[in-house]
This record gives C-alpha cells, structure tokens and sequence, in this order.
C-alpha cells in the first residue's frame, strides 16, 4: 500500500499542467481506490457534484431532526424520552460533521445554509412527511434509518476523503437508530389491539415514501454515471432499493404487520421480493415542494435562523469584544 | 455575509485515550475558543470518545501544498535507506 | 439530631429534586430542532438529556422509598398537577434562547451547589445520585454560564432583551431558598444541606457572573410561589398536558 501510493506520486512528477493529463492521474487515484483529499486537483464537475451531494445530506439530517423532535415532548416514557433526544441529537451532530465536509470543498457554511432555507436547495424527500402519532417515531426509526443506513454504507468507500471520514462516523452512529425503531415498533406491536393498529397505520404510510428514498428508477436518474465512474456513489438506485425491500419484508412479517403493497411476492426464481409500482408523480410532487410539510419544514428553519441571529450576532460581539480586550491588557 | 454574524471555522483535534496521539476529527463554527471547546465536545466526544480536546482556528493552519507533492515528498522517495524493507535481516534475528 | 428520616418526608424530598430535572428537562427538549445555531440543538440536548437521566434515578428511588410498586414512568406521568413538586422557575416557558439561558443559570447554580453538598449526604443513595450529577451540572453551568456573559456583554439587543429576562425570573428564585419544615426536617437528620449554606454559595457565583455579563442584579420582591409545596403556576397544566398525554390515552399500555 505504502509502495503503490509512492508509484502514483512517481508518475504525477511527469505531469504537466495539461487538465487532459491531470484528470487521467485522478481517475487512476479513484480507480486505485485512494482518497482524493481537500485541495487536491479534481475535475470542477467532481467538486460541484459532491458539494450538492453532501449538503443535501447535511440538510437532510437538519430538517429531519423536525419530524422527530416534534414528539420529545410526548414521548410516554422517560427512556422513550431519552432515546429520542438522543437520536435527535446525533442528526444534528450528523448534519454537522457533513457541513464540515462540504466546506473543505471551498463552499461555506453560511453559503449553503441560505441555499436550504431561501427553498433552492433540495432535501430528502421523507421529512416532508407528517409525524401524526407515537408510530410514525418508530416507523422512522426503522424504515427511514434503515433505508438511509443502506445508503450509506457504501459512501464510507466514497472517493473524497472527508466524505468517506464523515460517513464512517455517521454510520457508527446511526445503528443504534435503526434498531431503535424497530424496538419501538415491536413494542407497539405486541402491545393493545389499539397500539398494533397504530403501529399498523404507520407503516401503511411511510412505506411507500422509504422506497422513493432510494431516488427514481436508474433508468431516469441524471447523475448516476458521472457519479459512478467518481466513486462518490457506489451502487445504483435499483440495487438498493431492492436489497432495501428483501431486508425489510421479513421484519415486516416478525412484527407481524402487512406491508402495504398488494403486488409484493416473493419471486423464487430470482430469489427476491417483486414489488408494486412506485407513484413517481408523488415523489416529482414532494421535491417540487408540494408534500404535505414542505411549507411547514421550511418555515420552522427559516423561523429558528431568524430568531436565532440575535444570538449569533451577540456572541460574535463579544468575542470582538474580548479579543480587544486582549490586545489592549497586553498593550 | 456580515463579518459580525458569522463564527469562524476551528479545526478539532481529540486524543482518544491516554497514549494515543490527538487526531484530527473535523471542523466546527464557533464565536471564540471557549465556545469551540464546548462544541466540540457535544459534537465529537458525544460516546466518550475523548479525554482531551484542541481547538484550532482553521485560518491559522499551514498545509503543505498537493502541487508540490513532487519537490515536497519527491526527494524522499530516493532515500529507501529509511524504510525498514531495505535491510536484509537474518531470519536468526527476529525481533528486528 | 441523626433521626432517621420519616420515608414519607424523605419521599416528598426526592421528588422535589426530581421534579425540577424533570420539568426544566422536559422544557429543554422543546428547543431540539429551534435552536440558533446546530450547536446550540446539540448543547441543549444534552443538558436536556442529562437532566432526564436524573430525572429517572431520582423518580425511581422515590418509588422505592415509596415502597407502592410505583415505577419512574408511573410517578412521572400519572400524577395529578398538585403532587409535582418541582419549583415553578422550572416550568416557566422558554420564551427567547436568553430567558432560556437565564432560566437555565439560576437553577444550574442552584443544582450545583445543593448536588456538591448532598453527596456528603447520610443517605447513601442520594449521595450516590449527587455525585453523579453534580459532574453534569458543572458542565451545564459552564455552558450557561458561558452564554449568559455572551449575551450580556454582547450588543445592546442581547444585553436588553437577557436584563428583561433576568427581571422576569428573579422573583421565581426565592422559591429555591425558601426553608420549609422538609426542609429542615432533612437538613436535620443529615440527609440534604441547609438551605441557607446553599444559598450563599449560589448569591456568590450570582454575583461573580452576573458581573461578567455586565448584567443588573434584580431587586428582591415578595412572592408567593409554592412549588415544591404543589401549588403551581399556570403554565405547569399545559406542559403535563403534553407530556402525559399517551400514557393518559392508553391506560397500562407498554411502550
């Protein structure tokens, strides 16, 4: 390993400015499976692509800390409680560590946090679905979790290094998550014909929003070669969705609640579950803005920004201040 | 961007366990040093992953550059005298 | 001067102390997600956090010392209004991040002082308890106590809209000194610290940081606030409301 990263520094010495020349040397970097590190030379196309990848993911976790944190409050035990804020705690943090990475591409904070809350930047398309009861809590833990863990995975072999980094870390945290939610569903489950039913309604409605996490057919996404040949995304929408549902339909079955799609089999020739087709015109709908909470998600950030700048703006008065202070006492 | 509202990048290192060296973890914004401790012990050492913490601003951070790889790193690459792979080593001596 | 504590008293004690985490705690977590910045959701929940941890050793042990089979969850939600006996600071509502921070301040000096002196406390249990929390409650008062000075000395806004907070929670302060007969029946068997020693300590690091943030001390004024004696501000109904809610709806479900 250490041999074969001098080889490759070796051949960069021959290298001329020639862009032709440089991107050969990056794809064989990418191609050798090492990380390309902040600063380093990288098609613009590579670094525009990661920086809309990753700050859509960071904003991701920040309006998904909403639908959960909406029931801290009326969590029905202490521990429930305590797991949430938890939970809610970590995508904070998870949304931190991506921020962080993003802006080792040059772009800052502050840039990207104006592109979320003035509508241009895009987020999932899961957290502008509403949390009406104790369930959907659940519900997210397991599916959504579950659907973002199989995402994620293979982002921690991403090509960009603070990338990779940031998503080992999110994916040792985010297991915890998952099962969560599956406890809590479990509990629901085998608890008062009134809890089943609750836990039953829940999965009726974010089942179907899990699958379009997994983004539109690989037949009509955009991006996908591009972001392939680079390394930044490493399986296709299709595969993971279907490895998403063969995982997920057995655990549906030892909660013992019904998945809802009247077309789901098991297909024993090719040894996977065929599913019922997915409402494409709602997902087109949900990332236009027109889900059911878009408008309400948007508007909760935009309000905690904007009543939060009092706040920021004192606190950098005061470092201000005191740095002042310094200079003067050392004066 | 307003100077006076934006918090200044830090660079967070955190030594794990006693022993170990500080190893880079990340970044934060905060509006001065202490407030970067802080955070970043929320954000980093959330799973007792930490005895000690440094924060650094970003700004104050030299990197070598990656176009200079080849003056930088290049002359050592001749100097295999100092990897341990060009001694030839008797089997007899194996702790070496 | 070494009675035992009667349990009964010792119970409305352990409650006392677990009601304030609980309340103060439950009014954090309104904050995840609206914070001023995603370092403040993170900061905020884990004092949230931390304070829903002693929330449960100390409604445990309650129910313990209780001796009804009544668990933490049973004691936390599925009490009548009258039986919490958490001081009303706690239930006070957020309102802006500076009276939550204010909020914050005065009782985390409180529960430093009082946790510091309790874990020398004859009750091998609570002092067990304090000794853990008190490491907890020295972070939150460095973190509030961080950004009460920041805000205090930060700009005229800031430091207006922190003095109007601070004018606005005083009065509930006098509540946290004021000595009961509880009060003194556990101060007397040795159990918790006098009220008086606390207070003290607690006006000093007022005072020390008040200071720092350029802030104004409020004058006293004569209240009547009875917490801890059940007796409740209007803001306590609502908050139970919210939190009892499911376990009210689906009496003796699971979760």
């Amino acid at each position: 390993m250490y041999t074969q990263e001098l080889d490759v520094r070796g051949a960069d010495s021959a290298a001329a400015a020639d862009p032709g020349v440089l991107e050969q040397h990056f794809l064989a970097r990418v191609d050798a499976e090492q990380k390309i590190e902040p600063k380093e030379w990288m098609p613009p196309r590579y670094r525009s692509m990661l920086i809309r990848q990753i700050s859509q993911h960071a904003h991701s976790e920040i309006v998904g800390m909403l639908p959960e944190g909406n029931w801290i409050t009326r969590a029905p035990t202490l521990r429930r409680k305590a797991i949430l804020i938890a939970k809610v705690q970590d995508e904070a943090g998870h949304g931190a560590y991506l921020y962080s990475a993003a802006e080792t591409l040059g772009v800052s904070r502050d840039e990207l946090i104006d592109q979320l809350l003035s509508g241009k930047a895009k987020y999932s398309s899961i957290f502008n679905y509403p949390t009406t009861t104790w369930a959907d809590v659940g519900a997210i833990g397991w599916l959504v979790d579950g659907a973002a863990i199989m995402n994620q995975i293979p982002l921690c072999r991403c090509s960009y290094g603070p990338y990779a980094r940031a998503m080992v870390r999110i994916c040792r945290e985010e297991s915890f998550h998952q099962r969560q939610g599956f406890d809590l569903m479990l509990h629901l489950a085998r608890g008062t014909a009134e809890q089943k039913a609750m836990a039953q309604d829940a999965l009726n409605r974010w089942w179907w929003p899990a699958l379009m996490m997994f983004g539109p057919p690989d037949a009509s996404s955009t991006h996908s070669g591009e972001s392939q040949r680079w390394k930044i995304k490493r399986i296709s929408n299709d595969e993971l969705r279907q490895k998403f549902v063969d995982f997920t339909v057995p655990q549906a079955k030892f909660l013992g609640l019904d998945v809802p799609d009247p077309l789901l089999h098991w297909n024993e020739a090719l040894q996977r579950h065929d599913f019922g087709p997915i409402d494409w015109n709602e997902f087109e709908q949900v990332l236009k803005g027109n889900g059911p909470c878009n408008a309400e998600r948007l508007a909760a950030r935009r309000s905690a920004h904007a009543e939060g700048a009092w706040v920021r703006e004192a606190a950098s008065a005061h470092a201000a201040k005191q740095r002042l202070r310094a200079t003067r006492h050392a004066a | 961007m307003d100077d006076n509202r934006s918090w200044p990048l830090y660079e967070v290192f955190v030594r794990a366990r006693g022993g170990l060296d500080h190893k880079h973890v990340g970044s934060l914004h905060a509006a001065d040093e202490r407030m970067a401790i802080e955070h970043a012990r929320d954000l980093y050492t959330r799973r007792q992953e930490g005895v000690s913490i440094w924060v650094v601003p970003s700004k104050a951070i030299t990197a070598s550059d990656p176009g200079e790889t080849e003056s930088l790193f290049e002359p050592a690459r001749d100097k295999i005298y100092r990897h341990p792979t060009f001694y030839d080593i008797p089997d007899e001596v194996k702790t070496l | 001067m070494s009675a035992a504590a009667d349990p009964q008293a010792k119970f409305r004690y352990v409650l006392r102390l677990g009601d304030l985490s609980l309340v103060l705690g439950q009014r954090l977590g309104e904050w995840v997600g609206h914070a001023p910045a995603l370092e403040e959701d993170l900061g905020l929940a884990n004092i949230a956090l931390d304070l829903i941890g002693q929330a449960r050793l100390l409604l445990s042990y309650a129910g313990e010392i209780e001796g009804c089979g009544r668990s933490e969850d049973d004691i936390a939600y599925l009490r009548g209004q009258g039986e919490y006996l958490n001081a009303v600071l706690a239930e006070q509502p957020n309102g802006d991040f500076g009276q939550t921070i204010v909020r914050q301040v005065l009782i985390d000096a409180f529960q430093t002082e009082l946790y510091e002196r309790l874990a020398a406390s004859t009750d091998e249990r609570l002092a067990a308890i304090a000794a853990k929390s008190v490491k907890e409650t020295r972070y939150h008062l460095r973190y509030s106590g961080s950004w009460l000075v920041r805000l205090g000395d930060g700009t005229e806004k800031s430091h207006a809209l922190t003095q109007a907070a601070l004018e606005r929670l005083w009065p509930y302060t006098v509540e946290l000194f004021a000595e009961d007969d509880l009060d003194r029946a556990m101060a007397d068997c040795g159990l918790a610290p006098r009220l008086a020693e606390v207070h003290a300590a607690w006006d000093a690091r007022l005072d020390d940081l008040l200071s720092l943030a350029t802030l104004k001390r409020p004058g006293d004024r004569a209240h009547s606030w009875h917490g801890k004696r059940g007796r409740h501000s209007e803001h306590l109904g609502y908050l139970l409301a919210e939190m009892q809610h499911l376990q009210r709806t689906f009496p003796g479900a699971r979760w």
